[in-house]
């Protein structure tokens, strides 16, 4: 097992050393030096201002030698500074919004869960039934839905028309003034609908998947030799069946990760939200190449990690792979 | 009695090239203690026959559509759900053909057998497994204790097929189905499993409906044969009977295809391929194939009919050509 | 039966082509279907719900929503198939040198395909937006480059099965170039599938794109582009739900077709896949 993990995790180094490769390339896709921008949105720099700061980021050198400066900064875990006013190293920006942006993940993922795997098994085992029929309708409408506009419509029926819950933010303004218990509360509400929406297209993909892979186990022999000892249906279904059913979902999860990051961008604008997503937007409106590079490359580290750790579940749910 | 009667059973595939009858009117009984050999063809309706006994036809797209099961002269068609799942694993147990996917690869197979006992005895977990660890001695696995620990996939194709006989054995049914239960086994392994069955019917006085389309293995296990074409039994009586003297066209050209020492250099094969079932022929079902056919054949549907001391035989032109009792 | 039947016989596929088909008559008659110019500027009209004259009401510029709407199709039809059609010049291409070669070729191309997958696409073509100017052909090549992945694996997979067939075996035999061979030979053969995931491949950029357009990276705003529309009903939701309602009702309604008319066709062009699903 541990050697599993370590051929694993060597694997995993020329991706990533690609991932920091691209992410460079990128950037410099861009026709002027971003010093120019920089300067160009602050009026108070100067041209000695702007040497400088080609110095610092060696930007007078070639590329070649811009990659390994920058490569070898953050292999020391150095993403450098913000080109933004407060001039913060990136690595701090990150550290704010990334918890954000992981909880909200991990809330909607738990719920989807929840809900999907119910969902997906009963389609299974009632194949063809009203009940299958519907979600498949829904499963087509939520592969379809733009997450964007479905949260305009959540935001337009519940905080607008019934004024339930707030429209963005993880606070009230007056979240200070608030009770402990009602500093949670008030978090809780405005989670509500970013949590439930960033997850709704996930739905739809994890109960459509949960079937497929559900009919694939059910049409197994092993199903019918579990039928045959009596065993009623329930039992067979959740202790025989499930089991098998949910392994390629774990892998699922670990595909699904790139998509959730991503998605937060769209969510956490919407919803005012200071995770990873709008501090990579802002980043973008602000070209804040440093931020830019910085946030590409741990997205991308969280993918892999989050495919590493997706692997090694498997490894340790399947016993067919356990004792490798 | 008999303990198991089946009679005019029909069960029906609905499929979109309409319906597929896979299993039509079939007649048989099994006695206690006995050995019934099913022979036919892949595609024949062997499998569907067993299943709809155990009464796991895949529903939709299968169904029973006629005909009795009497079990201990109780109809299985018209138990309750609960009460067939008393019946399935303790009265009458089934196993496979394919040892390799038959077991669940999550659980362990001393799981897998215990989970039979402790359903059907109402035991505790510890003297389920104990039972399982028993069961798995009783099929003649090496070192019980640790094997019952094992995933499927740490054993071979033999001793998975032992698992899956020990599951099948732990509640003592008085019926064991065995589909085919050595097809997808090498020849050695093969002879070991036969030999098994055969001593565990000896001790477990169980009666065993022996799928096969192996009538080396049936010549071998059975006291009696049924031959199946198409989703009916075309013949039936005792293995020496059937095997001596075939009456059918289709026995004949099975029993032709069968090497045998000092037997013909060439075997004989029956010519062209089973029809699907959604094109079948008018009249007898074999009449595509048959070397004896005649005019008659396309128009009347030849029904089984007794050819004395349990011989029965569906062939208009057998009917013609033997007398009655004559066999 | 040959595939046309077939494909006419499933109701998914024909549900589907019917809204693609209604779509592209939209965006080609948009000047003639059109109730006004969707670029007229009207101070006395300055959002006005759903009425007789403006059917689905005007936004903050007094201009008619549902003629905005109508030359969007435009911009989602353009953008949908001209980047599928990127993401295919590059993905078939790789995919099949990849499966025809094999060796180190195809763990090159394999290598990179992982590579490229490591991004969140979304934040890859964030980023990419934010090195180039903002414009729409801009917008489709990002998509394109981005979403070649997909195709290119199965290519790849077509390739590998299609590599030992006979006449590709005796085609090598004859001596002909490779290229001929991926080209006249092999292609043809992977064409089915690359289809079903050209048709889905719209239906997810035209997804896409509003997303971008939305956040205001897309599309560039006097131009209207459903996401564009709904940044601007974003702004006035709380006076003005139709500019948020309706677009958003185009863009799943466009994308639902697209999506059941690649489902229904794959259904019924790829045998492998046709039992359950
Ligand atoms: N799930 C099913 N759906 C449709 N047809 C089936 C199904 N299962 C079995 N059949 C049909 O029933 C017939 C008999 O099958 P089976 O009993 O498995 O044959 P065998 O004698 O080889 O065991 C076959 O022709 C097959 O086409
Ligand atoms: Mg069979």
């Amino acid at each position: 097992m541990l050697r599993y993990l370590l051929t694993r995790i060597a694997g995993l180094v020329p991706l990533l050393i690609g991932v920091t490769f691209v992410s460079f390339l990128v950037i410099n896709l861009a026709p002027g030096s971003p010093v120019e921008l920089m300067t160009d949105l602050n009026p108070k720099a100067g041209p000695e201002v702007q040497q400088r700061l080609e110095k610092e980021y060696g930007l007078d050198k070639p590329l070649p030698v811009q990659y390994w400066i920058w490569v070898s900064k953050l292999a020391r875990g150095d993403f450098g500074r913000s080109f933004q006013q407060d001039r913060r190293p990136v690595l701090d920006k990150i550290k704010e919004a990334l918890p954000v942006t992981l909880a909200l993940n991990v809330m909607s993922l738990a719920i989807v869960l929840c809900v999907a795997i119910p969902i997906g098994v009963y389609s299974a085992t009632h194949q063809y039934s009203l009940g299958d029929r519907a979600t498949t309708v829904f499963v087509f409408v939520g592969f379809a839905m733009p997450s964007f506009w479905f949260a305009l419509l959540c935001i337009l029926f519940f905080s607008v028309h019934l004024g339930w819950l707030p429209i963005s933010g993880l606070r009230s303004f007056d979240h200070n003034a608030l009770s402990d218990v009602g500093r949670v509360l008030d978090i809780a509400k405005h989670l509500i609908l970013p949590v439930c929406i960033s997850g709704f297209t996930s739905l739809a993909a994890m109960s459509r998947y949960m079937r497929s892979s559900m009919l694939e186990v059910i049409r197994q022999d092993y199903i019918n030799t579990a039928r045959a000892k009596g065993l009623d249906e329930r039992t067979v279904t959740f202790r025989h069946a499930l089991r098998n059913a949910l392994l390629p979902i774990i892998t699922l999860l670990g595909l699904s990760i790139p998509g959730l990051i991503g998605g937060s961008v769209i969510m956490e604008s919407i919803f005012a939200i200071p995770g990873m997503g709008r501090l990579f937007f802002q980043s973008i409106l602000a070209r804040d190449y440093p931020l830019i590079m910085g946030v590409l490359v741990m997205s991308s580290m969280l993918t892999l990690i989050g495919n590493l750790a997706a692997d090694l579940m498997y490894a340790v749910a399947d016993p067919r792979l356990r004792k490798r | 009695m008999a303990l198991l009667v089946v009679r005019n059973l029909r069960t029906v595939f609905d499929t979109s090239e309409g319906p597929a009858v896979a299993v039509d009117s079939v007649n048989f009984t099994i006695d206690r203690g006995e050995t019934l050999g099913i022979v036919g063809e892949s595609g024949c309706g062997k499998s569907v026959t067993a299943l709809s006994i155990m009464r796991l036809v895949q529903t939709p797209p299968g169904r029973i559509a006629g005909g009795t099961i009497e079990f201990e002269g109780r109809d299985v068609l018209e138990l309750s759900e609960p009460d067939m799942r008393a019946l399935r694993g303790n009265d009458i147990a089934m196993i496979f053909q394919e040892p390799m996917t038959s077991l669940n690869p999550v659980l362990t197979v001393g799981y897998q057998i215990a989970e039979a006992v402790q359903l059907h005895r109402g035991v505790g977990n510890n003297e389920a497994w104990d039972a399982a660890v028993e069961m798995l001695r009783l099929v003649e696995i090496p070192e019980p204790g640790e094997r019952a620990g094992n995933f499927p996939h740490q054993l071979s194709g033999g001793m998975r097929q032992r698992v899956m006989i020990a599951i099948a054995l732990s509640c003592d049914p008085k019926l064991l189905i065995a589909d085919e239960p050595t097809t997808a086994l090498d020849v050695t392994i093969e002879a070991q499993i036969l030999d098994l069955l055969g001593s565990l019917r000896d001790r477990l006085g169980m009666a065993i409906m022996l799928i096969t389309h192996d009538l080396g293995v049936v010549a071998q296990q059975a006291e009696r044969v049924a031959v199946m074409y198409a989703g009916r039994i075309v013949e039936e009586g005792k293995v020496a009977d059937v095997f001596g003297d075939p009456i059918h066209p289709y026995t004949k050209g099975l029993l032709g295809s069968l090497p045998r020492i000092g037997g013909p250099r060439r075997l004989a094969t029956i010519p062209g391929i089973v029809p699907r079932l959604t094109e079948l022929p008018s009249g007898c079902n074999f009449r595509t194939r048959c070397t004896e056919l005649i005019d008659d054949c396309s128009g009347i549907e030849p029904e089984l009919e007794d050819y004395g001391s349990g011989r029965e035989a569906a062939c208009i032109v057998a009917r013609r050509t033997r007398t009655r009792g004559g066999a | 039966m040959n595939g046309w039947q077939r494909a006419l016989k499933n109701r998914v596929t024909v549900v589907g082509g019917v809204v693609v088909a209604i779509l592209f008559a939209v965006a080609v008659f948009a000047p003639w279907l059109a109730p006004f110019d969707p670029s007229d500027i009207d101070a006395s009209t300055i959002l006005v719900g759903p009425s007789a004259e403006h059917w689905l009401g005007t936004d903050s510029l007094g201009r008619d929503v549902l003629s905005r709407m109508i030359f969007g199709a435009r911009v989602s039809l353009l953008v949908g198939f001209v980047s599928v059609g990127i993401a295919c010049a590059i993905g078939v291409p790789l995919g099949a040198v990849a499966g025809y070669f094999g060796g180190v070729v195809d763990t090159v191309v394999m290598r990179f395909v992982d590579l490229m997958l490591c991004f969140p696409s979304f934040f890859l073509i964030l980023a990419v937006i934010a090195v180039l100017e903002q414009s729409i052909w801009n917008i489709m090549i990002v998509i394109g480059a981005t979403s070649w992945m997909g195709v290119c694996r199965l290519v790849r997979a077509e390739f590998l099965s299609l590599r030992e067939r006979e006449f590709m075996v005796a085609a090598r035999g004859l001596g002909q170039s490779p290229a001929k061979i991926i080209f006249r030979h092999g292609l043809p053969n992977a064409m089915a599938p690359v289809f079903v995931a050209f048709i889905l491949g719209v239906a997810s950029a035209i997804l896409t794109e509003s997303g971008l357009s939305f956040l205001g990276i897309g599309v560039p705003p006097p131009d209207p582009s459903w996401g564009n529309i709904l940044t601007e009903g974003k702004a006035t939701i709380e006076v003005a739900w139709w500019m948020s309602v309706y677009p958003g009702m185009a863009i799943l309604v466009t994308v639902l077709g697209y999506n059941l008319l690649g489902e229904g066709l794959r259904d019924t062009l790829d045998p492998r896949l046709r039992q359950e699903r």
